[in-house]
């Protein structure tokens, strides 16, 4: 199934040029269920390449199912079910050719709570590229682990102790072990559920860092609370609310001119 | 109550009686619980100590030191007996009499002749030779020695005559009555004869019986957990099956060895008092211990571990073998040990599948008749012979020992492998 994805952003407020950019990835008309409770009622959302995309939004709002949608790691949950269109590069990843193994490959994920395996760190990175054949013999393996720690930031940290568990290291190393094993496999797009809600300010400050770095090659999703975060890191914020996208919009728009009142009263903390 | 008629509550008479009243109902609790390990301490003291001292003098038995010519005439008619015998009387010149010799032949098991009899099988150059030899005496003589009949019973009430004590002191005093480690003890087999009665055939028997019944019910166990932990859909049919599950590990015992007796010898013929039936009824009794034990050990496995696993593209197969499976080994692993620990104990089913003979070969495989070490305890227990009551008491200390191996070695697992996330 093919799906148009060049669409052309809505002409937004006055003095705004419309301009085109590529869609990654596009959601139309999302709806999903546990069972017979509805959590998300009809999300369209555009995810651009190569771009930050927050979701922000009050806790139940549904952020986190949708970012779970788009990688269909909603599938191991029992009684769960999709409705709607969700396509990578124009293809429904619902669909009969997708296979929800392949995809995740290609949508990859950080979760909240940094969940290393308890394995060593070098395998915690080569996990991935093993099971998915992407690098052949012991060099090409070391050369994915070492440029994937590279890119996450976490190298000239854990050079010296590559066969020391993942879990020995400190709450915000983790996290970003974390992501260079979600960069290892080569993913399209990353998605992040509150990957900094467990770590300190500066291990934050890390991660935050990181995620700006990791825009040039992949396009980020990330589900975040604070809304510093989120005016800090992205370049389009979804505002979501009781299982409604309220608005979507360029982030610096959001924080300055929201166009709905419980936007408004979003962001500046009148509920939340 | 407002703020400041609570605060005076506080410093009030009632409130401080209340307060008594708190710690004690604590203390109390304590008490309790301190009574109550006691007294459990206290019955695996008595108990231990009651089967220690009832049977540590089982390992050890009365050996007859003997001179013997081994004429060449007796041994080619195999009369051993009269080879033995005749060293026995050599070292009692004074006794003539045929009394005195019946007495003194009952010194002897009924198993030396075959001993000696091994003895010029093994070693055929002593033929024609005079030996000194050991044999196993007489269990009645071992009691004896070993203080269980009393010496100043009246002659009547005593299962021992003068004249047999009497020859046994002298064979004491020279030195030529000893006891020694019962090395028959861990060699032989079952025996009408206590002194040549051994519990090597049950321990073989148990081991095969248990090995058929690990090699059954690990696999089938871990399987089976993992696809109902992992795979299965949560509708009504799992729910039924888990169910299911849990009632069949509270099934009595007896039950599976009903089934198996209709099932594996009635239907499918297999040969009785084997220990590949006994294995497969103590699989079936096993499976519901090690599924629900591995159900548990992967449930413990945090989600954010297979959260991970997917999140990066491995398929809920690899997931399962690459990661949860191996984190959930321990806990696997110690419940299939307790499993074990649980079927080597196990008496009830196997008397129903013929278990329970009276086997005095040590079996050399599966189809072999064999008995295991619960139903050897329990047979022996049931012998009349007063040389059984310490070997009961023995063959159970080995059967503890066991089953203390093994849990040891269930909790040693369960701490080496032990992860906190």
């Amino acid at each position: 199934m093919s799906v148009q994805t060049q669409i052309h952003t809505k002409p937004q407020s006055a003095g705004r040029t419309a301009q085109v950019v590529p869609n990654k990835m596009i959601a139309r008309d999302v709806k999903v269920f546990y069972g017979a409770k509805q959590a998300l009622k009809g999300i369209n959302v555009e995810i651009q390449e190569n771009k930050v995309l927050a979701l922000i939004g009050p806790s139940g709002c549904g952020k986190s199912t949708f970012l779970r949608c788009l990688n269909r790691m909603n599938d191991t949950i029992e009684n769960c079910r999709v409705d709607g269109l969700i396509a990578l590069d124009g293809e429904d990843i619902y669909g009969k050719s997708i296979d929800a193994v392949q995809l995740r490959a290609r949508v990859g994920m950080v979760f909240q709570k940094p969940n290393p395996f308890p394995k060593s760190i070098y395998d915690n990175i080569a996990y991935g590229p093993r099971i998915h054949g992407m690098a052949t013999g012991r060099e090409e393996l070391d050369e994915v682990v070492e440029k994937s720690l590279q890119r996450a930031g976490l190298w000239n940290e854990v050079k010296d102790r590559l066969r020391e568990p993942g879990t020995g290291l400190s709450g915000g190393q983790q996290q970003r072990l974390c992501i260079a094993r979600a960069i290892a496999v080569s993913p399209e797009v990353i998605l992040m559920d509150e990957p900094c809600s467990a770590l300190d300010p500066i291990a934050t400050a890390h991660i935050e860092e990181l995620i700006d770095e990791l825009r040039e090659n992949f396009t980020i999703v990330i589900v975040t609370h604070n809304m510093q975060q989120a005016a800090r890191v992205s370049q389009k914020t979804a505002f979501f609310h009781l299982g409604d996208m309220v608005e979507c919009d360029d982030t610096e728009e959001i924080f300055t001119n929201p166009r709905d009142e419980r936007t408004q009263g979003y962001i500046t903390g009148r509920y939340g | 109550m407002s703020v400041a008629a609570s605060k005076s509550h506080y410093q009030s008479e009632e409130f401080a009686r209340r307060l008594r009243g708190r710690y004690a109902a604590e203390r109390n609790f304590k008490i309790a619980g301190v009574a109550a390990l006691a007294l459990a301490s206290m019955m695996l003291v008595v108990l231990l100590t009651s089967i220690v001292s009832k049977g540590y003098t089982a390992f050890w038995q009365s050996q007859i030191r003997l001179e013997v010519t081994l004429d060449k005439a007796q041994v080619e008619e195999r009369n051993f007996t009269a080879i033995l015998r005749q060293g026995l009387y050599a070292q009692f010149p004074q006794i003539t009499d045929r009394t005195g010799k019946r007495t003194l032949n009952e010194l002897l098991s009924s198993g030396a002749p075959y001993e000696l009899e091994a003895l010029v099988k093994q070693n055929p150059a002593i033929v024609g030779t005079t030996q000194t030899i050991w044999v196993r005496s007489d269990d009645e003589v071992d009691q004896f020695i070993k203080g269980y009949f009393p010496r100043n019973a009246p002659e009547a009430e005593r299962r021992l005559n003068d004249a047999k004590i009497a020859a046994i002191d002298a064979m004491v005093a020279q030195g030529s009555l000893v006891q020694a480690f019962n090395t028959t003890l861990f060699s032989a087999g079952d025996s009408r004869e206590a002194e040549q009665a051994g519990i090597w055939g049950a321990i073989v028997g148990s081991m095969l019986t248990l090995l058929v019944t690990m090699a059954l019910s690990v696999p089938i166990g871990v399987a089976a957990a993992v696809y109902l932990e992992e795979f299965a859909p949560k509708n009504k049919w799992t729910d039924l099956i888990e169910v299911n599950i849990n009632n069949l590990a509270a099934v009595p015992s007896i039950i599976f060895g009903l089934l198996g007796l209709a099932v594996f010898l009635g239907f499918f013929g297999l040969p009785r008092s084997a220990p590949v039936v006994g294995g497969l009824v103590m699989a079936l009794m096993t499976l519901p211990v090690i599924i629900i034990s591995a159900r548990v050990a992967l449930k413990s496995v945090p989600p954010s571990i297979r959260e991970a696993a997917l999140g990066i593209g491995a398929s809920p197969l690899q997931t399962v073998t690459h990661h949860v499976l191996p984190l959930a080994m321990p806990g696997i692993l110690t419940g299939t040990i307790i499993g074990m620990a649980r079927a080597l104990g196990e008496t009830a089913p196997l008397l129903m599948i013929g278990m329970v003979a009276f086997i005095v070969d040590v079996p050399h495989g599966m189809t072999d008749s064999a008995t295991v070490l619960p139903v050897q305890i329990y047979m022996w227990a049931d012998s009349p012979e007063r040389a059984f009551t310490e070997r009961t008491s023995a063959a159970i200390m080995v059967l503890l020992g066991f089953l203390i191996v093994m849990n040891g070695l269930a909790v040693f697992l369960r701490k080496k492998f032990e992860r906190r996330w």
